[in-house]
């Protein structure tokens, strides 16, 4: 019948990105491009700006133009909604990248009498979408159409008619629905026209903290994370931070970073990486916020700007009580190069206490944060919601490429950050041991990411000039701190001293020893030399006997005329 | 579509004392019809519409038709979201009656040409 060969199905979902980093994790690249998502929760819960944030993503970064039909709010009121938020929606408008429909349908002014259809809808979307060529369309919330007219039968039929035409039009819908009062997904029973993917949201509160959470309840034809994932509304827009892939995409920096303990760089061969984690947990009085405190001066002293984010202290206590070990941050305040910030997202909220973690981090840009005292974060949080809090953070800090460091208090070392710590690329745990009635703090890393870290554990002795690491004697009796330790140096010392004398000792008998053999050779040459003389004198002498008696000889003879040779005969 | 031809054979006769002192004598009537393309509902709306107007308001109304095909952003304009739909422009307030218009009672009541039910018999007589 046609003489174009059919393009074959599609094998592959496409997809159209959010924009929202976090969701478009969760789904694997965002929305089902070409049809409709269903976006449900009570009021407030974000669901116009998760929609506004998807067409200002398409419009600016993808070049997909959308419209929005809004049945709640006027033109004006969304832009002055989301301007807070960056959005310069007037702007789009002027660009042609978006078009935006407001009707406001109040159902004390409308009397029907008979049969009607929502036509007015798709001729405007349609004229739309041929005007400035829209991929994208969010209606927010067609569910007013419900309440505005008495006839269900027809709404839902004529809602049905319109969810068809979009998906033949190919545009990627997000419809927004009001969650039903009875735990329904939505009050008017949305969720059977749009039903290639649904998104949930709620605001719950728990012990006076109010989080926001996200869910992608069902996404037909793909995979999708499953789990409730908490998420923020700030400066930024939509922040979804998923706590299982929240390591996955930042940049990673091969550049070491001093923690301000030269022992511990070494122990870390070499620091932190620039932008990755630490946790440093550790029962009460360890020296946890001493350890940040050196990270914080470390970096001021590099001229690098940092935050110091407190729960438990004022920032007055937390300067003097770095004082009495040495550490000045006083002097970094003054210059401007730290802000420290006394949080308390008890009295306000975790939701409101992140936006303001954003903004402070976004305000000051530091290179280094430390959260001094996270556990402090809510009242008894349970464990999943102590990780997602802390998820939730670390991907704020990651995200801007922030070294951070975070202290929590754990009474015992399982349930220190179990969960919380594999959201962290280093976990220093410290300890305290008492043994010969005292307490002494040791200090160990658990884990460090990419790094060759060191196995040992090392004493971590608080001075007046701030932390120092100090080797620890492992000996029959286990590990040996503070005076144990002390004395074990003043033994090993005194025996090192008494080997020393020994050998002392022993050099110099050797060297008696040997000057008395020098003198008995140099008294032995002597006898030798002696000797040898007399041997020469004494060969002389007998030479000379030897001519003395020839001598006598020959007198003799002469005297008795003797005949030389043969003249026996005669004697 | 029984519904839309009896009521006309009935009403006009019975009810048109009671509701005809609502209608402020001389005033011209402004109504516009808004519609898209000629489907068989925008042709009964209009169909409907003229009726009752040539009964209820002879010769003091103007009916303007809108094909929103011509123009479809009159409709985000004018705030029209289903069609059929008759605005009366004059007199005010503005008034929106949505549908085909077939059921002339609930078009009457919406145009203020009657009262609601309920209320009918007490009030219209008491404020007379």
């Amino acid at each position: 019948m046609t003489s174009l060969p059919e393009a074959p199905a599609a094998p592959r979902l496409l997809k159209a990105p959010t924009g929202i980093q976090g969701l478009d994790q969760i789904t694997g690249g965002g929305l089902p491009q070409g049809r409709s998502t269903l976006v449900t929760g009570g009021t407030g819960t974000g669901k116009t700006l998760l929609g506004l944030q998807f067409l200002v993503t398409g419009a600016r970064e993808y070049g997909q133009p959308g419209v929005l039909v809004s049945f709640e709010e006027s033109a004006e009121k969304v832009a002055a909604d989301v301007a807070s938020l960056g959005f310069d929606l007037d702007a789009l408008q002027r660009d042609g990248l978006l078009v935006i429909v407001a009707f406001q349908v109040e159902a004390a002014e409308i009397v029907e009498t008979g049969e009607f259809d929502f036509g007015p809808l798709s001729l405007l979307l349609d004229d739309a979408i041929k005007r400035i060529g829209a991929k994208r369309v969010v209606l927010d919330s067609v569910e007013v159409l419900f309440g505005a007219f008495k006839a269900r039968a027809i709404v839902r039929a004529e809602l049905g008619t319109l969810f068809g035409w979009l998906a033949g039009r190919g545009v990627t819908a997000i419809v927004t629905g009001e969650r039903g009062a009875d735990g329904t997904m939505t009050r008017h029973g949305m969720e059977e026209y749009v039903s290639d993917c649904v998104i949930a949201l709620d605001h719950r509160v728990h012990d006076g903290v109010a989080t926001r959470w996200l869910q992608v309840v069902k996404y037909r034809g793909s995979t999708h994370e499953t789990n409730e994932y908490p998420f923020l509304i700030s400066v930024h827009g939509f922040e979804v931070l998923p706590v299982t892939a929240v390591s996955l995409d930042y940049s990673a920096s091969s550049e070491r970073l001093s923690t301000g303990v030269p022992r511990l760089d070494r122990m870390l061969s070499g620091g932190l990486y620039r932008g990755s984690t630490a946790l440093v947990s550790g029962t009460p009085g360890t020296g946890k916020t001493t350890l940040g405190a050196h990270l914080i001066d470390a970096a001021c002293a590099r001229g690098e700007r940092a935050v110091l984010v407190l729960f438990e202290e004022s920032p007055d206590e937390a300067l003097r009580n770095m004082r009495s070990v040495g550490l000045d941050l006083g002097r970094w305040v003054e210059t401007g190069l730290l802000r420290i910030w006394a949080a308390r997202p008890s009295a306000f909220g975790l939701e409101t206490y992140l936006t303001i973690l954003a903004r402070l981090m976004d305000e000051h840009r530091p290179a280094v944060a430390v959260l001094d005292g996270i556990n402090s974060l809510a009242e008894q949080p349970t464990r999943a919601e102590m990780v997602s809090m802390v998820a939730r953070q670390v991907h704020l800090l990651k995200a801007r490429g922030i070294t951070a460091l975070a202290t929590t208090l754990a009474l015992e070392v399982e349930s220190s950050g179990a969960g919380v710590s594999s959201l962290m690329d280093t976990w220093l745990l410290l300890r305290n041991v008492e043994s010969n009635g005292e307490r002494n703090r040791l200090l160990f890393v658990l884990k460090s990411r990419g790094t060759a870290h060191s196995n040992q554990v090392r004493e971590f002795v608080l001075t007046d000039h701030g932390v120092e690491l100090v080797d620890v004697y492992v000996g029959p009796g286990g590990v040996m701190t503070g005076s144990a330790r002390v004395m074990q140096q003043a033994r090993e010392h005194s025996e090192r001293l008494e080997h020393q004398e020994e050998l002392i000792r022993h050099k110099r008998e050797l060297r008696g020893n040997i000057a008395q053999k020098q003198a008995q050779i140099v008294m032995l040459q002597e006898e030798l030399e002696a000797q040898q003389a007399e041997l020469e004198r004494t060969a002389g002498y007998e030479e000379r006997l030897a001519a003395d008696a020839q001598a006598a000889r020959a007198a003799l003879a002469s005297q008795r005329q003797a005949d030389p040779a043969g003249s026996n005969d005669g004697a | 579509m029984t519904e839309r031809s009896d009521h006309p054979a009935e009403k006009p006769g019975g009810s048109a004392d009671e509701a005809r002192p609502a209608v402020p004598a001389g005033e011209r009537w402004e109504l516009r019809l808004y519609v898209i393309g000629h489907s068989p509902a925008s042709v009964r709306a209009i169909a409907n519409l003229e009726r009752v107007c040539v009964h209820w308001l002879p010769g003091r109304y103007h009916i303007e038709v809108v094909d929103l095909l011509q123009n479809p952003r009159l409709a985000a304009e004018d705030q029209i979201v289903a069609v059929p739909t008759v605005v009366r422009k004059h007199p005010q307030p503005t008034r929106k009656i949505v549908g085909d218009l077939t059921d002339t009672e609930r078009l009457l009541i919406g145009m203020q040409l009657r009262s609601e039910p309920a209320r009918r018999t007490g009030q219209a007589d008491w404020r007379e």
